[in-house]
């Protein structure tokens, strides 16, 4: 399994859980490459960093899900080698996932202790098995009956119930993956407090979660990762908001000298360039909370935030892919409520999606139906495009995008990432949108790709058309937008001309939700709901 | 790839090979297999049994293959040929004249439009309650039985009709009507949803219901429309299925049709998990599977055995197209390949 | 009823909360919210929240049903009120009953068995053959039990192992069998060995006039095992697992795989026993026999309130289910007037009332 000889480590108390040199690849990505983490008992532990970082193969790597091309783990000083989580949760590290793991058919007493249960006569021992979870269950000061179904409690006692269930195999590691993200505040302190008490009797706690404020506040040491490497291992409270930002999102390397010129908020003078599209008090519960945004024709508006802020959960709502079930949208003066994608590509909005897989292509399809699909849709089956007509549009998208293979006959899943997102690009360009929602369009993909993708928005937006661009890499988003909307924890917090801005004025935005303050000059706005987007 | 791998990778190379076995077969076990005689003007001889005792399944599985394609499945189909079967018999015993064309005209048109209204009511279930297919028809499946010997008050209705058993077993210049028939259907359905865009439609919501919303399309009117067709198609199968015996028989009419529909759309290549669909895959796997029951006949065997024989082309198609064997195939060539590479590399 | 039924029962008396849980709900219900204090209101949301249930809400509305339907037999018709009717559902239905503790099985993991009608029918042939040529009962009947069980697990590998749908798996299944029956013979066989009809003849007295046939207390021994092993064994627990969440059931390191495997086992044991008690109940084999049982057992299920999609119902509620039916049957033969196949098109009707009862309190759920 691993060629790498495990080390004795100078700290002072000897880390429960130490991998080392993991490297895990899957057809076409190295998920993981050479990453090093480890976690202390006692301590609260944060992994942070952005979509596609590997995180979560990281730690499914270390609940033995997945199986390791590279690396050592050791835990408690001995080296394991786990082939299920089975064996990883025998061995003391359980997990709590994001969406709750648990069976909301079976009662909270089963949900806590099957596959460990009682035994009795050769079945099941019930009496005993609700004795211990109501044991359990009093142990982290939960009140609920562990007779009744799991699927009556809320999504926060279900949670705090799998955490009884992890605990109760005695863990050494307890991993909580996003456990606040469907909270109100009420249920994190009282996760917190649970989280608190497991700490204090020594067991290693990893707290995954996109919110900063609460990683600050719970958390002691966090190790951050970025595109599957290991940027570093950092105690939390020496460690700058700002700087954690900076690198979660990192700096690109690569400069893409043949866009040298930025977008600048001179091109749109407000009085004749007409409001395309505005936003008013759009939001969704959950999702995104109420907010404001105006985007004018030929104007390109940056989202920028971190995974979570609510970047794509506003997007979504403006694409119609998600119906918001507070305020509006406003049209060319049309007020409307969009319910689905359909009566968005009506009014001639497109949402491209950032789960390109499973939202974008339709793989089974050759890349002239997923180009002409959305204009197809859009003219109804009984008003076919013509088979020749077809093959001008693909063709001329083929060679406009440069799409490798260009045979339009190709399978779309049989190309690259890269390539799926051009068709998919030329699938909304299609049906010549006013609006272009661009959700991550340059992720996982080439760097030569992503320049083209760059270059194209800029050249559809001198050619008159709206584009809202969504981008983890903070220097995308400045170099193509005129106007940069900034979310954290669901709230739009800023709304900016692109006129000075700076990486770091935004990381700051990111991580405070204000700017600082020798740079009061732009904004000034809390994260609350009633207040943001009014400086523009 | 050289040029014989291409054809073997290509879906309907093992249908069409399990045809011409099963052809092979037959012409060993009655040499007279292909002979086509002219007798009246009208085509008599194996083949011509086999098209014309296999219409009403390639009528059906036509219209299965479009809601299959859709992640659906219809499971009522025999309870609808039974229904459209009863119905136009029904009619036709009731009128004082069941030899008049206009008569059976108007009875062919009731049971037809009856099984729009059966086709709606199950895109009703799937599209608008988004009821699991295959439970959402299997209501209509059970309680369609009962319809039909509704109306036929539990008896068979045994029809004395010229124009109405021409639809079964008529010759239309020479060739069996039923034929006829079927290929007008398959025709109909090929040239819309090929030379519309509902082929590409429904491929996409079979393939990808997410990423078709979000393209904007309607997956709930192309729903009503598949399992409105596939009905049609049942009530059709079910006119020529009555008309041959000329009587209504609500317990065996269409029994057991809606599995060899489906089996046909399998061995066609079309997977039940949705998506890519071929209807000329269909019409292979239609055939496939009459003249298998057909060489089970020639061949001596008692003719009512063919389910053993189905049963095994269902679990081996089955088989074929597991992910697992794919896997487990997969990873043998990888092995011959690495080994091949290794005495590549000794040598 | 519930307390009959065969899941862990609350302790506490009290009712199961309204399907949203305990936060932010209670204006939803107005009406009931606000009068708190009234025992009325209270029994009413009590009632509601049972109905609410996915859980306890299909088998709660078929308890009512039943008691409806065979009260209104009861005025309607003269001696419908009698022991006997009643337990003449259980004689008549003996072998459905154990058709629906397997399909039970089976439709909590999510799964289907399209094949019990056909293996219903094949081990009345096999029975019936190999009876006529002089093998003992003895033999016949555990020979079959292994047969269809056998022909189970061949089904479960193909749907674990190879991930054929288990629609599709059950179809291939239901094809050999009745192939099979036909490959045996293809006219009915008559049983006359004395052992096999003396069971299938004989009575067991319950006094006051009234009696049961044995197969009836092999029907209700099924019952009483199936319910301990769903209720107070881990396989049974990992059964309900599977239908709540296969991955979820995975990761609590539950027996998974085997399980799903071995409820297709046990759905052809049952129907292969279901097979020899509906065999004692023709006294022959015929190879069109039990043409769409697979459906009425399917149907007994779903009205005895197990979800299609698994993971909620009960193997009491099948029972209640099959006595519906019954019930409806014997409705309909005390009605005279009505056709049998009214059955076909009541059971098709109940069958999407309660599929759509299901729809709503899970959608709800939601």
């Amino acid at each position: 399994m691993s060629n790498v000889t495990s080390e004795n480590t100078a700290v002072p108390r000897s880390p429960v859980v130490e991998m080392r040199g993991i490297s895990i690849g899957f057809p076409g990505v190295k998920a993981l490459d050479g990453v090093d983490f480890r976690m202390f008992p006692g301590e609260v532990h944060s992994l942070m960093g952005e979509n596609g970082a590997g995180k979560s193969t990281l730690i499914k790597a270390l609940t033995g899900v997945y199986g390791i091309d590279a690396g050592t783990i050791t835990l408690s000083g001995a080296q394991v080698s786990f082939s299920g989580p089975a064996q990883a949760q025998a061995a003391g590290i359980s997990t709590v996932y994001q969406e709750v793991n648990l069976l909301p058919n079976l009662s909270v007493a089963e949900n806590i202790m099957l596959g460990r249960e009682p035994r009795r006569f050769g079945g099941i021992g019930w009496r005993a098995m609700r004795r211990r979870s109501a044991e359990l269950l009093a142990g982290l000061g939960l009140d609920v009956d562990p007779g009744s179904l799991l699927g009556d409690h809320s999504l926060a006692v279900q949670q705090l119930i799998a955490i009884a269930r992890a605990i109760d195999v005695n863990a050494k590691v307890l991993i909580l993956d996003e456990p606040t993200s469907s909270l109100d505040a009420d249920e994190v302190a009282e996760l917190f407090r649970v989280i608190r008490s497991l700490r204090d009797q020594d067991v290693a706690i990893l707290f995954v979660s996109h919110f900063l404020d609460q990683v600050y506040e719970i958390c002691d040491r966090l190790t951050v990762l970025r595109n599957g490497t290991l940027v570093g291992e950092y105690l939390v409270e020496e460690l700058l908001r700002i700087d954690l930002v900076q690198k979660m999102i990192g700096k690109e390397l690569t400069t893409l000298d043949d866009l040298e010129q930025r977008a600048h908020a001179v091109v749109v003078d407000e009085s004749d360039a007409a409001t395309f599209v505005s936003a008013s008090k759009l939001g969704r519960r959950g999702a995104i909370n109420p907010a404001d945004l105006p985007i004018a024709a030929g104007e390109v508006v940056g989202l920028a935030g971190l995974l979570g802020s609510g970047r794509t959960e506003f997007a979504r709502l403006l694409g119609g892919i998600d119906r918001a079930d507070t305020g509006e949208l406003t049209i060319r003066g049309e007020t409307v409520r969009l319910r689905t994608p359909r009566q968005a590509i009506a009014r001639r909005i497109a949402f491209s999606s950032e789960n390109r897989r499973d939202e974008g292509i339709v793989g089974d399809l050759t890349v002239r139906d997923n180009i002409v699909l959305a204009l197809q849709a859009d003219r109804g089956w009984f008003r076919p495009i013509p088979k020749k007509k077809q093959d001008e549009l693909a063709q001329s998208y083929i060679q406009a995008l440069n799409i490798r293979p260009g045979n339009p006959d190709a399978l779309v899943r049989n190309l690259s990432g890269g390539n799926q997102q051009k068709v998919l690009l030329a699938r909304w360009l299609a049906i010549a949108p006013r609006l272009l929602i661009l959700d991550e369009p340059t992720r996982g993909i080439d760097i030569g790709a992503k320049a083209e993708i760059q270059k194209l928005v800029f050249n559809l937006a001198e050619n008159g058309m709206s584009v809202l661009f969504i981008s983890a890499e903070l220097e995308e988003v400045l170099r193509l937008s005129h106007r940069v909307v900034v979310l954290r924890d669901r709230h739009v917090v800023a709304d900016l001309e692109n006129d000075g801005l700076t990486v770091d004025s935004l990381l700051t935005l990111i991580a405070d939700g204000r700017v600082a303050s020798d740079d009061e000059a732009l904004a000034e706005i809390e994260p609350t709901p009633t207040t943001q987007g009014g400086t523009r | 790839m050289s040029g014989l791998a291409k054809v073997v990778s290509h879906r309907l190379f093992w249908p069409i090979v399990m045809l011409l076995v099963l052809f092979a077969i037959n012409l060993v076990a009655f040499p007279g297999f292909f002979t086509i005689t002219v007798r009246d003007g009208q085509l008599f001889g194996s083949l011509i049994d086999i098209l014309r005792n296999g219409a009403p399944t390639l009528i059906i599985a036509v219209g299965m293959t479009l809601v299959i394609a859709t992640r659906g499945i219809d499971l009522s189909v025999g309870a609808v040929a039974a229904i459209s079967g009863a119905v136009a018999c029904s009619i036709i015993l009731g009128s004082p004249e069941p030899g008049n064309l206009a008569t059976v005209a108007v009875a062919v048109a009731v049971a037809l439009l009856i099984s729009l209204v059966l086709g709606v009511w199950n895109g009703f279930l799937v599209a608008v309650l988004g009821i699991q297919p295959i439970i959402a028809t299997l209501i209509l499946m059970t309680a369609g039985r009962g319809v039909a010997m509704l109306i036929t008050e539990g008896q068979i209705l045994t029809v004395n009709s010229p124009p109405f058993k021409f639809l079964g077993s008529g010759f239309w210049f020479g060739v069996p009507v039923a034929v006829v028939i079927a290929a007008v259907v398959f025709g109909i359905a090929a040239l819309v949803t090929r030379r519309t865009a509902l082929g590409m439609l429904i491929e996409s919501v079979g393939i990808n219901p997410e990423a078709s919303r979000q393209a904007g399309l309607r997956a709930r009117g192309l729903l009503f429309a598949v399992y409105t067709f596939c009905a049609l198609c049942a009530a059709i199968a079910g006119l020529i299925l009555t008309a041959n015996t000329a009587a209504a028989d609500a317990n065996n009419t269409g029994l057991f049709i809606e599995l060899d529909a489906i089996l046909a759309v399998v061995i066609g290549g079309t997977s039940l998990a949705g998506g890519r669909y071929t209807l000329f895959g269909t019409l292979v796997g239609a055939l496939v599977i009459q003249t298998l029951v057909t060489t089970v006949y020639t061949v001596g065997i008692p003719p009512i055995a063919t389910m053993v024989f189905k049963a095994a082309v269902v679990t081996i198609v089955c088989l074929l197209q597991s992910p697992t064997t794919a896997a487990s195939i997969s990873g043998f060539r990888r092995r011959l390949a690495a080994r091949a590479g290794k005495g590549l590399a000794a040598s | 009823m519930t307390e009959l039924l065969d899941a862990p029962r609350r302790t506490d008396g009290r009712t199961p909360r309204p399907p949203h849980g305990p936060a932010g709900t209670g204006g939803r219900r107005p009406g009931w919210s606000g009068s708190s204090g009234s025992a009325l209101a209270r029994f009413g949301s009590a009632a509601l929240g049972l109905l609410t249930s996915p859980k306890y809400g299909p088998v709660t509305v078929t308890a009512v049903l039943f008691v409806a339907v065979f009260v209104v037999g009861g005025i309607r018709y003269r001696g419908f009120f009698s022991g006997q009717v009643f337990l003449n559902l259980f004689v008549d239905n003996a072998y459905l009953i154990v058709l629906a503790v397997g399909m039970t099985f089976v439709i909590l993991t999510g799964g289907i068995d399209l094949s019990v009608g056909a293996v219903v029918a094949l081990s009345g042939m096999i029975a019936a053959s190999l009876l006529q040529t002089g093998w003992s009962p003895a033999v016949v009947i555990p020979l079959i039990l292994v047969l269809t069980s056998v022909l189970g697990l061949l089904v479960g590998l193909m749907i674990h192992v190879f991930k054929v749908q288990p629609f599709i798996a059950t179809l291939a299944a239901m094809f050999l069998a009745r192939g099979l029956c036909y490959v045996i013979s293809q006219s009915s066989i008559s049983i006359v060995e004395p052992t096999f009809v003396q069971l299938a003849v004989s009575r067991i007295p319950l006094g006051g006039g009234l009696s049961v046939t044995p197969s009836v207390i092999i029907a209700l021994a099924v019952v009483a095992l199936a319910v301990w092993v769903l209720h107070a064994t881990r396989f049974g627990r990992t059964v309900y697992a599977i239908g709540g969440g296969e991955q979820s059931g995975l990761l609590m390191g539950l027996p998974v795989a085997r399980t799903k495997v071995l409820v297709y086992v046990i759905s052809g044991f049952c129907s292969g026993l279901a097979g020899v008690l509906f065999t004692f109940y023709t006294l022959s084999g015929y190879p069109l026999t039990a043409v769409g049982t697979e459906l009425d057992a399917i149907a007994a299920v779903v009205i005895g309130g197990t979800l299609l999609t698994g993971g909620y119902g009960f193997v009491l509620g099948s029972v209640l289910g099959v006595l519906v039916l019954g019930v409806i049957q014997t409705i309909i033969t005390f009605e005279g007037t009505l056709s049998s196949w009214w059955t076909k098109i009541f059971i098709g009707a109940l069958l999407l009332v309660f599929i759509i009862l299901q729809k709503v309190l899970t959608s709800r759920r939601r």
